[in-house]
């Protein structure tokens, strides 16, 4: 592989999530029965005419003013002529040479720690197509045009990423900035979130792009990943066995775990945009976009600035807890209710919290762990009821019950022996018993006093205050 | 823009008769069958719908912003998100030639 460059483009779809759709006051919900949200303007009936959705074009707004992008004054809608069943008009309606947002910029975090600028060319407004349906349905397509008219954000990404790793760490950050935004809900099993990637390849050092292919419609991270990855080794031996690439169209699929051509793209790309008749110009104004801009909540890079700053996190803690503004609501939550231990809490709401949620398949929304119920926990951990070992007992204890830390800890006689008296006894317990390891230890083989350690927890069901335990036992040991 | 005015005119800016393969190219984008013995009638009518609207290319528009629709200074107005459409598949569907779970079908599509 090496002696070559990847190059890949982003094409993002983010459905927006307005109540109705783009062009036409049908809902634009998911998941209804069959073609029972397709008015007559979806269908593409004559006579009828398209009026622009108030909120789409708040959303766009929001999202170019959120990437420091340029708000067109005024853009236009076009016609993308095509045919397929799905797209009764045998038009898409989008926007070509005027999009309302263009020129932004999106940092993500490169594996080493690094951050770096990845340009958005444009993000326009336009309709998604309806769903062709091939099961069940011998020699015929079943068309539903519920989706036809849901509104779509196309964020066009410039090919300035370098490979299928960066690529992914773009559109991660794409979702979460859509999610905080509160423009699309992000759910790729729905396809409310979807990409195509362009790739190609070129020797290194070379500024000539190669030729690309486009991998259409894929809908989770992991695939986006392997789509590329595959497709790189393809056009990379392909090359160097003497071949060319030819552009075109890929579709991946997932089961087999490579991409495959749908269509040679030369002669299905003649689209023939132009201005819709039926559709002005959009204009807006300076106090719109300035009012619009006034409402965007704090993003994530500012929040995690913000985190780093505050509780003197880690930038890799705060990278992870800002993933969602649910997830940093939460651990603000915690963290505020521990106000001594800003860095436990990121401990605890990233590793057993998460892994529980993971392992449930549970969102944090899901209000399985209230925050204040993880916070009593941590509490006991800070004012030293419990051990930060016990207390992952006590944690499983209230996942699996719902019950708070105190009564786990009570019901199950958990709480730290702090008494030193009764640390001590339990200390000379574990001497008498032990005598050769004893006798060891006073010869000099210091590595028994985990040995120790070891067994005096265990004699106390691991309930002995550690810093204490340690103390006694460098008291006692040496006799 | 598709534009044919650039795409059907020589160096020189003289009209350029559209080939017999560009007016296959057009007929097939348009969905539309042409007997064989219809395309030369074809060539020359669209060649001279072309260089009609040629006639645009030989004004002078420096000077003259373009304009995205012919009413000028309008701009888009915009609706509220909100549903007003309620379900009328069963009245819809009454026109589609052939429906099945609430589906319009149409002839198997193969990628």
């Amino acid at each position: 592989m090496s002696g070559w460059e990847t190059v890949i483009g982003l094409e993002i779809h983010a459905q927006l999530a307005t109540r109705s759709k783009i062009f036409s006051g049908a809902s634009s919900a998911y998941g209804a029965a069959p073609n029972t949200q397709a008015c007559l303007v979806d269908l593409g009936y004559p006579g009828v005419l398209p009026v622009l959705n108030a909120e789409a074009v708040r959303m766009a707004v929001r999202f170019g003013t959120a990437i420091g992008a340029r708000i067109a004054r005024q853009s236009v809608f076009a016609r993308k002529n095509y045919f397929y069943p799905d797209l009764p008009k045998g038009y898409q309606i989008s926007q070509y040479e005027l999009p309302i947002v263009a020129h932004g910029a999106i940092d993500i975090v490169l594996d080493d720690g690094s951050v770096k600028r990845v340009g958005v060319t444009r993000a326009h407004l336009e309709e998604d197509a309806g769903k062709s349906l091939h099961e069940g349905l011998p020699g015929v397509t079943g068309i539903d045009l519920n989706r036809a008219g849901t509104p779509l954000l196309e964020i066009v990404s410039e090919p300035q990423l370098r490979s299928a790793k960066e690529a992914v760490a773009y559109m991660k950050k794409v979702h979460t900035l859509v999610r905080y935004l509160e423009i699309c809900d992000g759910n790729m099993q729905e396809g409310s979130f979807r990409c195509d990637a362009n790739v190609s390849v070129r020797p290194k050092g070379s500024d000539k792009l190669g030729t690309r292919a486009e991998i259409k419609n894929v809908n989770s991270f992991r695939f986006v990943e392997k789509a590329i990855q595959y497709e790189v080794t393809r056009q990379i031996e392909l090359i160097e066995s003497g071949g060319t690439v030819v552009q075109e169209t890929r579709l991946y699929d997932p089961d087999k775990g490579e991409t495959r051509s749908m269509r040679s793209k030369e002669e299905a790309n003649d689209y023939r945009y132009f201005p819709d008749p039926d559709l002005l110009p959009l204009t807006l104004d300076e106090e719109y976009i300035e009012a619009v801009g006034a409402q965007l909540p704090e993003l994530p890079d500012a929040k995690a600035a913000r985190l780093v700053a505050q509780y003197g996190l880690p930038a890799y803690d705060a990278g992870v807890l800002t993933a969602s503004r649910e997830l940093a609501d939460y651990y603000e939550a915690v963290a505020r209710a521990v106000p001594s231990q800003p860095k436990l809490a990121a401990n605890w709401v990233m590793g057993d919290l998460s892994a529980a949620l993971n392992k449930e398949g549970l969102d944090i929304g899901a209000g399985r762990m209230p925050a204040e119920r993880l916070a009593g926990l941590l509490t006991r951990i800070v004012d030293e009821t419990i051990s930060g070992k016990i207390a992952k007992e006590v944690f499983e204890a209230m996942w699996a019950s719902g019950d708070s830390a105190d009564r786990v800890i009570e019901a199950k006689g958990l709480k730290q022996i702090t008494d030193g008296a009764a640390i001590e006894r339990a200390i000379e317990e574990v001497m008498a018993k032990n005598p050769a390891q004893l006798a060891e230890y006073r010869a000099g083989k210091d590595k028994l006093f985990g040995f120790f350690v070891g067994q005096v927890m265990k004699a106390t069901g691991g309930k002995a205050n550690p810093a204490q335990l340690n103390e006694l036992l460098k008291k006692k040991l040496p006799g | 823009m598709y534009d044919f005015c650039t795409d059907f005119r020589f160096l020189d800016g003289t009209l350029m008769a559209l080939t017999r393969a560009q007016v296959e190219s057009i007929a097939h984008l348009a969905r539309l069958e042409l007997e064989p013995a219809e395309i030369p009638a074809f060539q020359d009518k669209l060649s001279r719908i072309v260089d009609f609207i040629g006639e645009l290319e030989r004004a002078d528009t420096s000077g003259v912003a373009p304009m995205a629709h012919p009413l000028s200074g309008l701009s888009q107005r915009l609706r509220p998100d909100a549903v007003t459409e309620g379900d009328g598949r069963e009245l819809y569907q009454r026109n589609a030639p052939q429906v099945a779970s609430g589906l319009y079908l149409v002839p198997k599509v193969i990628e």
